[in-house]
Formats: C-alpha cells, sequence, structure tokens
C-alpha cells in the first residue's frame, strides 16, 4: 500500500499511468488483430458447418500451450521487441474468439435460417442478417475471454521486455523488492476486473433482441407451452 | 535423467504435484459451495459473482499476491498451488451448481419417494448424474492448470516452466521447446486420465441408453 502511495507513482516514463496505458495498447493491438483473423473465420466456417470439429479441437488444444513457453519461443525466434510477444498475443487470443463465432454461427436458430433461405435472402445475407446477430452473445463471450486472457499473458510478457504492468512484478523479483511486485500485482488484478465489467456493460449495450440490457446472459427459451394438450 | 543441465524427472514431478493437487483440492472445496449455490439463491448471488471475479485476476499476479492475503511464505510453491486451487474452485463452484440444476425433478422427487434422505440423494442420485458435467469441468481446469504452472518459474517456483526461463536466460530454445511440448504432453495425458475416470464413474453413459 506504501509503494502504491510512493511519490512519482503516479506519473512519468514509469508511472502506474503509463503503465496501464502501454498494458491497455498491447492488450488492444493484439485482441483487434486476433479478431480480425477469428471472427470471419469462425463465422463462415459456422455458417458452411465445415471443419467445425476440428476448429473445437485446436481451440481445446491450443488451451495447453504454455503461455510462457510460447512467448520466450516467440521472442527467441523473432528477436526482442514488440513484434514477437504481439505475436503470442494473437496466437492465444485466437481460439476462444474462433470458437464463439463458431459456436454462435452454428448455434443460430435453424427454423430462422431456413425461413431466410425461404425469403430468398442470399446464403451472404442470411450469414449477416440472421446469423451473425444471433450470435453475438457468445461472440462477445469469445472476445472477453480472449481479452482477459491476453491482460494476463500481457503480464508474463514483461519477462520477455514488454512494458506494461508486469515490469512492475518480474523487475520487483529481480530486485527483491517485494513491495513493487505486490502493488504492480494489485494494480494488474483490479485493472483486469475493470476490463471485464467494461465489456460486460459494452456487451449488454450491443446485444441485439429481448436480451439487451438483461442481468443475466441469455438464457435458452422454454418450449413453447402445448396449449391444445393443456385445456381438458 | 538430467538434460540441458536439471534433472527432468524431478521438474516433471513438480511439475505434475504443483497441477493436479490444486484441481483435486479445488474440486474437494467446490463441491460443498456448488451444492450451496444450487440449494440458496442468495449464496448463488454471491458466489458466482466472485467466482468470476477471482477467475478474472491475472496467474501472475494472483501468485503475488497470495502471501500477502493468506500469509504465506513470498517464494513458496505454495502460492502457485493455491492460486490454481482458486482457480480450479471458481471454475467448479458454477459447474457443480449448474449440474445439480439439471438433475431432472422427476428422478430426485422418485428417489426421495423410495427413501433417500438427503445425504443419501445428494451422495446416491445427484452426484452421480453430474458426473458428466463435473468431468467437463474438471478437465478445463486441468488443462488450464499443466500450463499455468509454468508462470511459477518467473518468481523462481520450479516446473517445466524452469526449462522455458532458463532458456531464455542461455537463448536455447530447444530447451525452451522442451518444456512446452513436456508440459502439453502432460496436460493431454491427464486430460486422458479425468476422460477415462468420468466414464468409469458412469458406466449407464457407455450403454448407449
Amino acid at each position: 500500500m506504501e509503494w502504491l502511495g510512493a511519490p512519482g507513482r503516479w506519473s512519468g516514463d514509469d508511472g502506474i499511468p503509463v503503465r496501464v496505458l502501454e498494458h491497455l495498447g498491447y492488450t488492444a493491438l493484439a485482441v483487434l488483430i486476433a479478431a480480425v483473423i477469428a471472427l470471419p473465420l469462425g463465422a463462415v466456417i459456422g455458417h458452411t458447418r465445415r471443419g467445425g470439429l476440428a476448429v473445437v479441437g485446436v481451440a481445446n488444444g491450443l488451451r495447453a500451450l504454455p503461455e510462457l513457453g510460447v512467448l520466450v519461443l516467440f521472442v527467441l525466434l523473432l528477436g526482442l521487441g514488440l513484434l514477437a510477444p504481439t505475436l503470442a498475443l494473437v496466437l492465444l487470443a485466437i481460439p476462444p474468439m474462433l470458437a464463439g463465432a463458431y459456436s454462435g454461427v452454428a448455434g443460430a436458430d435453424g427454423g430462422a435460417v431456413d425461413a431466410a433461405r425461404g425469403m430468398g435472402m442470399r446464403e451472404r445475407q442470411i450469414l449477416l442478417q440472421v446469423e451473425v446477430p444471433a450470435a453475438v452473445p457468445l461472440v462477445l463471450g469469445g472476445v472477453r475471454f480472449a481479452t482477459l486472457q491476453v491482460i494476463a499473458t500481457a503480464t508474463i510478457a514483461a519477462y520477455v521486455g514488454l512494458g506494461g504492468l508486469g515490469r512492475y512484478i518480474i523487475d520487483g523479483f529481480a530486485l527483491r523488492d517485494f513491495p513493487q511486485m505486490l502493488g504492480g500485482a494489485l494494480v494488474v488484478a483490479v485493472l483486469s476486473i475493470v476490463v471485464e465489467l467494461v465489456l460486460q456493460g459494452l456487451g449488454r449495450l450491443v446485444t441485439p433482441g429481448p436480451d439487451r440490457l438483461r442481468l443475466r446472459p441469455a438464457r435458452p427459451e422454454s418450449d413453447p407451452v402445448p396449449t391444445r394438450e393443456a385445456r381438458p | 535423467m538430467r538434460a540441458f543441465g536439471y534433472e527432468i524427472d524431478e521438474l516433471v514431478v513438480a511439475h505434475v504435484l504443483l497441477a493436479v493437487v490444486p484441481v483435486l483440492l479445488g474440486l474437494v472445496v467446490a463441491l460443498p459451495l456448488g451444492w450451496w449455490a444450487h440449494r440458496s439463491p442468495v449464496a448463488r448471488r454471491v458466489l458466482v459473482p466472485l467466482s468470476g471475479a477471482l477467475y478474472t485476476i491475472p496467474s501472475l499476479a494472483l501468485i503475488v499476491v497470495i502471501p500477502v492475503v493468506l500469509g504465506t511464505p513470498i517464494l513458496s510453491p505454495l502460492n502457485v498451488g493455491l492460486t490454481l486451487t482458486i482457480y480450479t474452485v471458481a471454475l467448479l463452484v458454477r459447474s457443480v451448481a449448474e449440474a445439480l440444476d439439471a438433475v431432472p425433478d422427476t428422478v430426485t422427487t422418485a428417489a426421495v419417494a423410495v427413501g433417500y434422505r438427503p445425504a443419501g440423494l445428494l451422495l446416491g442420485v445427484q452426484l452421480p448424474l453430474a458426473v458428466p458435467v463435473l468431468t467437463a469441468g474438471v478437465r478445463v481446469a486441468s488443462v488450464s492448470s499443466f500450463s499455468l504452472v509454468t508462470v511459477g518459474a518467473l518468481v523462481g517456483i520450479d516446473s517445466l516452466g524452469t526449462l522455458m526461463t532458463s532458456g531464455f536466460e542461455q537463448a536455447y530454445p530447444l530447451m525452451v521447446a522442451a518444456g512446452v511440448v513436456g508440459s502439453v504432453a502432460l496436460a493431454f495425458l491427464f486430460d486422458a486420465l479425468w476422460l477415462g475416470l468420468g466414464r468409469g464413474l458412469t458406466p449407464w453413459s457407455r450403454a448407449g441408453v
């Protein structure tokens, strides 16, 4: 706590605000690049349903990759700097978003899709106007999970020379400066929780249909009540 | 077995212990908490968001914060183990509650009608039926546990992650790759183990009903 309040902690190149902005910058960069790759790919695979099993399998398999090892390997092979850690972060952010886009689009109501096709919509229109809106909650879930994963991994990336809040923990450990480690850890923890809450709020704003602004994520709709049988 | 200047089998044993014990411990803690969340809407409104928030905290941060909150020594493997236990509990509380929710009312009422008391109902009927959902949760927790153990190497806790940090310092990609491959292989091995265990505990699921 003393560390957090020390003079100069909240200003300058090594101050907390600069480190927070760096951390958010790396995260946004990696998540955006990963989204540009993963979301269209997942949506198309979800629409055609070709290669769906492979997507789920690869996404689950990549979970087992140790983030630290991936970061170190990329940096050893591509050199220090922004490029290698960012590529590693992109690689780790792709699977959850790919899985979210795929399962969201593939899970769109079959009746709605058939109706759209029957009305004469082209495949492209069906994908963009029917399946993608229906996929929004799952896509957002994937984006949120990917973002948190990237924030956590960007912290570790301080070990391979990236800036951001992980610097306090890695440098603190090197200097055996435990207050600095702890202060940095607390700031990262708070940042993650704030980002999660902001993304949850944004998610509610952009979710179409009746789930909008609802506190809980979309609930599966119950079966329609069989009114005819219910009457005596 | 010695390679890259390390006793690899010692690193593997440390890695497995630090990854598996927290998953088992987390399951043991999550069962009663999940049952509580299943029974009480108030408990659920507290436990589910709290789990979500804990799961949000980056591993390296949690490993560093735990000694201050729980009073463990600063450079102890316990901090890594407790971090992974917390993630497992956070992940499984919700799984347990939802698995118990999903047991059909007709089944529980029938069990009560044939004389099951609350404890017998939970252990003999509800939990066995929840095993498939539990297995899925344990598998996710276990796979991420095996990868997160390596983060401990950043604060001096030995595991296959040690090959990654040491390989970085020596600029030796092969050593890092060995750590990555070993960690992934162990994760898959235990994943298969949990899957087999889950199937073994639910013989009816293999009957093709």
